[in-house]
């Protein structure tokens, strides 16, 4: 039970963080959808642009790191907004043992998440 | 014959019965008529025992709020002309305890009105009383707030909060609202003791923004945006502290 009030304290940490994911999940997720689920397959732009070998030479460039902070903020943000809506959702839909546990569950999930999302980016693929 | 319209109130008397029931008035209907002008016509003319609460009758006063076809409305200007030839149904205001036909019990929200110390707090108290200093506002200051300050407690967001009616705890729109409204105004320096309260457990973080209550605010008081801003100044100050370790 200590965990679990320690988690709700944070609550200004989580809500922010829902808020940065909302936004790049509203503004910048959209763009990538647009690019891989729609331009690409259609073959308005080359399926070469975003190649595997030319993705991989990107992320070994100097340039990489950049694009390894991008890749882990559209990745781990949004995770972060979905945890606190699916919790929000959990609440009000009143399952009272899930609703405790929950903050555990939805924000625990998203760090998890988060912290593979890293190491895959800054130790796999360096 | 003349046109007449339908009107189905909610009845409750727990002197005599433990249950809710309806009752159905069939009234004369003019085009002008508001809603309480219907009401005052039923306990007028109909049935004297019909209770309900109202006062100024022009949107003022913010007692005569009532669920009208489900949705809460002030019945003083709500007309019925928005619903003829279609019926009415009067409902006492969702989410708080119904004291008898169309009247509820406020003191959840009266206790919460004044836990937010809806007043123009000094650091220096002795200020509070000194009627000897000018307190010079410029307009541009005055905008800040000033739209919080047209909210007449009538309370009709409480009942369109879905939130509210999940956790009674929850301090609520208009309180929140009231909270902002002396927050931002430049005469005030009671922000951080209003924090305690505005950020609180059951404060501004347990809404979900569901937005119904700036829907249905009568005065366009907008508390569903205050109570958001009101969490980017709570989250700022939550990591500043945190910062300078206070947390
Ligand atoms: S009677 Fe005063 S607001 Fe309707």
């Amino acid at each position: 039970m200590g965990l679990l009030k320690k988690i709700n304290a944070l609550e200004p940490l989580w809500w922010s963080l829902f808020g940065l994911g909302g936004m790049i999940a509203a503004f910048i997720l959209p763009v990538h959808l647009f690019l891989h689920g729609i331009a690409i397959p259609m073959g308005w732009v080359s399926p070469d642009l975003l190649s595997y070998e030319r993705m991989m030479s990107v992320l070994s460039s100097p340039y990489g790191i950049i694009v390894k902070l991008f890749l882990f903020s559209i990745i781990s943000f949004p995770l972060f907004h979905a945890a606190h809506r699916i919790r929000l959702t959990i609440e009000d839909l009143r399952i009272g043992w899930l609703n405790t546990i929950m903050p555990l569950i939805s924000y625990g999930g998203a760090i998890v998440l988060s912290v593979i999302t890293i190491v895959v980016l800054f130790y796999k693929l360096s | 014959m003349a046109e007449e319209i339908k009107i189905t109130v909610t009845r409750y008397n727990p002197d005599k019965e433990a249950e809710l029931k309806t009752q159905t008035f069939t009234i004369p209907y003019h085009n002008d008529w508001s809603i309480l002008d219907g009401l005052n016509y039923i306990k007028a003319e109909l049935d004297g025992t019909l209770t309900y609460r109202w006062s100024c009758r022009m949107a003022v006063c913010g007692s005569c709020g009532m669920m009208v076809n489900g949705t809460p409305r002030l019945t003083c200007s709500t007309y019925l002309n928005e619903f003829y030839p279609g019926e009415i149904t009067i409902e006492p205001l969702a989410n708080f305890p119904i004291i008898r036909d169309l009247v509820v019990d406020l003191t959840d929200f009266m206790d919460k009105l004044k836990e937010v110390k809806p007043w123009i707090i000094r650091k220096n108290k002795s200020d509070e009383n000194d009627t000897s200093k000018e307190y010079i506002q410029t307009t541009a200051q005055m905008d800040k707030y000033y739209q919080q300050t047209l909210c007449i407690n009538c309370t009709l967001c409480y009942a369109a909060c879905p939130v509210y009616g999940l956790h009674p705890d929850f301090i609520g729109p208009a309180v929140i609202a009231l909270g902002y409204r002396y927050n931002n105004d430049s005469r005030d320096q009671g922000k951080d003791e209003r924090r305690k309260f505005l950020a609180s457990e059951d404060g501004v973080w347990k809404c979900t923004v569901v937005g119904d209550c700036t829907e249905v605010c009568p005065k366009h008081v907008d508390p569903s945006a205050v109570i958001q801003r009101t969490k980017v100044d709570n989250a700022t100050n939550w990591f500043f502290s945190f910062l300078k370790g206070k947390k």
